[in-house]
């Protein structure tokens, strides 16, 4: 078991999970993730992640109200649970840790 | 809820194929999601575009944790609840004994035929699997092409490029050369007895598993003149005693017996006797007319080359050499081209159109065929059974809503239907067993191409491949009701029976009827007319006379002999000899040359002597017959059809013009021109009247006396041949045969056809009309009370016939319709023009073949309804 420890496109989805608060489902995620990060995000791919991180325990998800949109299907909505924000600290942690390490001019842009 | 006008929907098929592979807990989000891409993409890309990308996503959702889990538990039921179906099925067959019977018999009369295909497809997949190394062997056959003419393919190919393969070729483990034609009358002490077999090189034995009881099969090939002879064989020459040691002589060589071999398997594509050395072959290097030097590149009639390669050994490269040696080869050749191929052991059955073969085998497109039409069998008793329990679902309804309330889900319900429809197929293989064996030796002596080439034997294989055809059977005859009677709504049922629509289907279940009678239609016009067809062969007017011909093969002995001794019986009218016996397919040709040293053609050949024309009955267009010339003295005259004047321009296509014209048989051989004589057929009438000639031979020892018979009394006078042949001849037996029985076998095959066809015709009318009885019996029944207060209302029997007849009338003529001009068109444009001399297809012949199906279907269902229209409406109507 790899335990906590987050994968690149995890970390990011778990992020933008938390960063869109009470209106994190799959395909928002995908079109916010796709903003930010500048490429194509494939809606397969998040589907595989945002199982992948409710199987780990890092997420939750609650189905939503019925809506005339989206073929009157409901949304399956996420959040971040208390194992995932934990996970989301540590990541941050060893990257501050690390860049802190990092001598100034060794990254000094030109 | 305001709805959007009529909104572009995604595929319905994509949605359901997502509902069913998708898990229930991930399913709802996930088309949630694709129907918002759906919708997006609708607007951005437009509607193809859309859907597209709707399907490739479904696709691509299909993922390890998005696909539902076998549901182990409801297999379990299915487990537990076989026994319930197995009795419930049961029952349901007792019950109702007309259907089951129909069922039954239906099935087991189709699958008997299928069980048939299944025994002759696995004995021609066995064929050869007793050689170890089968898969690593492989036959050199040669693929020829001469000027425009179309390509010919040969299993034979020449010594030399057996002989290049085993020198330069590598990546290949054992080559080993054959040729075939060896034998002839053997002398062992004082008997002569006739053998054949192959010569075979000193590898023979390492590709192949012959299992050796005597000798050593290392060395029993090596010496020249030596001999390995089968066990049958063995006893055949010496009797009982150890043939190993011993020697026979042929002609005046002796060869003498180092290994004793096994009988060979019946499944093996090369067969023979007796095996003899090739080094011999290449010490006397044997010449058979025509193929010119032992050695040459382009005599590829007589050897065969076979090669296996290393293991994991690789096809490609070793072709790929084979093309680079036909290439080097080839560059001397002048207007000919011969390539190598490889072809691998087990797939040498099966491809029998090829030139030259060393043992039997059969064409795939026949096995094609053959296995079609027994499908079609087949497919048509599933109908019934489908038609019919679905008619019946008014019955079966209540019990499934029963169960269904009890709990059985609707994969069941189907699994139940599906189980009975498996009992009742397996309860036709028993049966279809049993006609399996008998249609087994009947099938056998069809023909004896057939006998040789199958055994038809059981195996465990064989057995456990009839229980899949029956399973399989079970499941696609048993699918469609299962499917039904699974959507069956529980409620509704109970509530009221009457609810279920049972003849909402009827339109498939009229389609069904209308396929197996479109099938039958087929099938009965097809027997006609090729039968039809094949009589008119057999009558048909070759352009000379057949009839009292009595052709006597002689084999080796000198004609004039036998001429002498058949002349003094008062039996025979006349006399006469030839090299082959025309229009039955054998054929010998050369090329010849006119006044133009560029332009050579060939021409057919036969070798006559004087008395042959007259015997037959040729027509002279002009000139005159041959006259005897003695023995020895020089060839100088020939007889030449309509055509060779036609083909050449000789004398302006006069035949009175042509005479005493001169013809090159060679460079310097030339022949004058005495007689022509009016076309007539020398091939099958499968080819087209090419030119021929005849050419004088006055004593043969080859070919044949032909001799004309004028006896009522014909086994007396064959007894008196039988004695005259005994005086020249006393080793090998008479073969004798009348002119017209050889015409009937050469078109044998057509009379296989007809009568593989006729019979699958028979069965096929037999199911359908069981099927359409059915479908009768149980409208009628139904309507019964429909019927009654009909009658009571005053309609006349008449009136009341025509009602219930009507639809199923209305079904016949529509296939018909459809059936009819299909086998016109297939006879016409497909089958009959190959058959350049066929006569044009009768019309009458799809009349009769429409009345004999529509009278029988007639009588079937003229006597159900009249059983209903006179049934007393009193007694019907009291039971309410």
């Amino acid at each position: 078991m790899k335990g906590t420890n987050l994968g690149e496109f995890e970390e990011l989805v778990l992020l933008t999970i938390a960063a869109l608060v009470n209106d994190a489902y799959s395909v928002a995620v995908c079109d916010e993730l796709e903003k930010h990060s500048g490429r194509t995000i494939k809606l397969g791919v998040v589907h595989a992640v945002l199982n992948r991180l409710e199987e780990k325990g890092l997420v939750k998800s609650k189905l939503g109200e019925a809506t005339s949109a989206r073929g009157g299907k409901r949304k399956r909505y996420y959040s971040v649970t208390n194992g995932g924000k934990a996970a989301l600290i540590k990541a941050k942690d060893l990257r501050d840790a690390l860049w802190s390490r990092i001598p100034e001019l060794v990254l000094k842009r030109a | 809820m305001n709805k959007p006008k009529k909104k572009t929907h995604p595929p319905r098929w994509a949605v359901r194929l997502l509902t069913w592979y998708c898990r229930p807990s991930l399913l709802e989000d996930l088309q949630g999601d694709l129907n918002e891409y759906f919708d997006r993409n609708l607007k951005a890309k437009g509607p193809a575009r859309a859907r597209l990308i709707y399907i490739l996503d479904v696709l691509k959702f299909f993922r390890s944790y998005t696909v539902r889990k076998p549901e182990f538990f409801n297999l379990l039921i299915h487990w537990i609840m076989i026994g319930s179906y197995i009795k419930t099925s049961s029952r349901s067959i007792v019950r109702n004994k007309l259907f089951s019977a129909i069922n039954i018999i239906g099935l087991a009369v189709s699958m008997s035929v299928g069980l048939l295909m299944i025994a002759f497809v696995t004995d021609l997949l066995s064929y050869d699997d007793f050689h170890e190394k089968k898969d690593r062997i492989y036959r050199v056959i040669t693929v020829e092409k001469r000027q425009e003419n179309p390509t010919t393919t040969l299993a034979s190919s020449s010594v030399r490029a057996g002989k290049s393969i085993q020198e330069s070729v590598t990546g290949v483990e054992q080559v080993t050369l054959l040729r075939r034609g060896f034998g002839g009358d053997a002398t062992v002490g004082e008997s002569v007895i006739p053998i054949s077999g192959l010569w075979a090189d000193a590898s023979f034995f390492k590709i192949f598993d012959f299992p050796m009881l005597q000798g050593n099969p290392a060395t029993a090939l090596k010496e020249p003149f030596s001999l390995v002879v089968t066990e049958t064989a063995a006893r055949k020459l010496f009797g009982d005693v150890n043939a190993l040691g011993r020697s026979i002589k042929l002609d005046t060589t002796n060869y003498s017996v180092t290994g004793v071999i096994k009988d060979l398997p019946k499944l093996s594509h090369m067969r023979f006797e007796v095996l003899t050395s090739f080094s011999a072959a290449e010490l006397t290097r044997p010449i058979v007319d025509g193929d010119g030097d032992f050695m040459s590149w382009e005599n590829i009639y007589s050897n065969y080359t076979y090669l296996m390669l290393p293991e994991n050994g690789d096809p490609e490269n070793v072709q790929a050499s084979l093309d680079k040696l036909c290439a080097a080869e080839n560059a001397k050749l002048h207007n000919r081209n011969i390539m190598l191929e490889l072809q691998p052991l087990k797939a040498i059955t099966l491809r029998a159109n090829i030139h030259n073969p060393i043992g039997p085998g059969i064409n795939q497109i026949a096995l094609w065929i053959l296995g079609g039409l027994a499908l079609v069998v087949i497919l048509s008793a599933c109908f019934n059974y489908t038609n019919l329990s679905i008619a019946r679902s008014l019955r079966r309804s209540r019990e499934v809503g029963i169960r269904k309330v009890m709990g059985a889900l609707k994969t069941h319900v189907l699994g139940q239907f599906i189980a009975e429809a498996m009992i009742i197929s397996l309860l036709s293989l028993l049966f279809s067993f049993l006609l399996f064996l008998v249609l087994r030796t009947q099938f056998l002596s069809l023909a004896p191409h057939l006998q040789n080439l199958l055994s038809l034997e059981l195996s465990p294989k064989l057995i456990f491949w009839f229980i899949v055809l029956a399973m399989v059977v079970g499941l696609v005859a048993g699918i469609l009701p299962a499917l039904f009677f699974s959507r069956i709504n529980a409620i509704q049922v109970l509530k009221d029976v009457s609810s279920i629509k049972i003849f909402r289907r009827v339109n498939m279940r009229k389609a069904l009827i209308m396929v197996q009678y479109v099938f039958s239609l087929i099938f009965i016009a097809t027997t006609i007319i090729g039968y039809n067809q094949y009589k008119s062969f057999l009558s048909f007017d070759l352009g000379f006379k057949t009839e009292n011909i009595l052709n006597i093969r002689l084999q080796g002995n000198k004609s004039n002999l036998l001429a002498k001794e058949l002349a003094e019986l008062p039996v025979v009218n006349g006399i006469s000899t030839s090299t082959l016996v025309t229009s039955l397919g054998s054929i010998h040709g050369m090329q010849i040359k006119y006044n133009n040293a560029n332009d050579s053609a060939g021409v057919w050949l036969n070798f006559v002597d004087e008395n042959y024309l007259p015997l037959h009955e040729h027509k002279l267009l002009a000139g005159r017959n041959f006259k005897a010339i003695t023995r020895g003295a020089k060839e100088s005259k020939v007889i030449v059809n309509e055509q060779v004047l036609k083909r050449f321009g000789i004398g302006q296509k006069d035949p009175a013009k042509a005479l005493g014209e001169q013809i090159f048989i060679s460079k310097d051989e030339k022949l004058t021109i005495i007689g022509v004589v009016k076309d007539f057929h020398y091939g099958t009438l499968e080819d087209t009247i090419e030119p021929m000639m005849f050419r004088y031979s006055s004593d043969q020892t080859l070919g044949y006396v032909n001799v004309k018979i004028s006896s009522a009394d014909l086994p007396g006078a064959m007894a008196d041949i039988e004695k005259a042949w005994r005086k020249i001849d006393n080793v090998h037996p008479l073969d004798a045969k009348f002119y017209d029985d050889q015409i009937e076998e050469a078109y044998n095959q057509f009379s296989v056809m007809v009568k593989v066809i006729g019979f699958l015709a028979f069965l096929a009318v037999c199911i359908a009309s069981m099927g359409l009885f059915g479908m009768v019996v149980f409208t009628t029944e139904t309507r019964l009370k429909e019927i009654s207060i009909r009658k009571v209302l005053g309609a006349s029997e008449g009136k009341l016939i025509y009602l219930l007849g009507k639809g199923f009338i209305i079904l016949l003529v529509l296939s018909a319709l459809v059936a009819l001009p299909a086998t016109y068109f297939l006879f016409d444009k497909v089958i009959l023009i190959n058959f350049p001399y066929h006569q044009p297809i009768g019309f009458t012949d799809l009349l009769i073949s429409f009345l004999s199906v529509m009278v029988i279907a007639v009588l079937m269902i003229g006597s159900q309804t009249l059983k209903a229209a006179r049934s007393n409406p009193a007694q019907v109507l009291k039971n309410e």
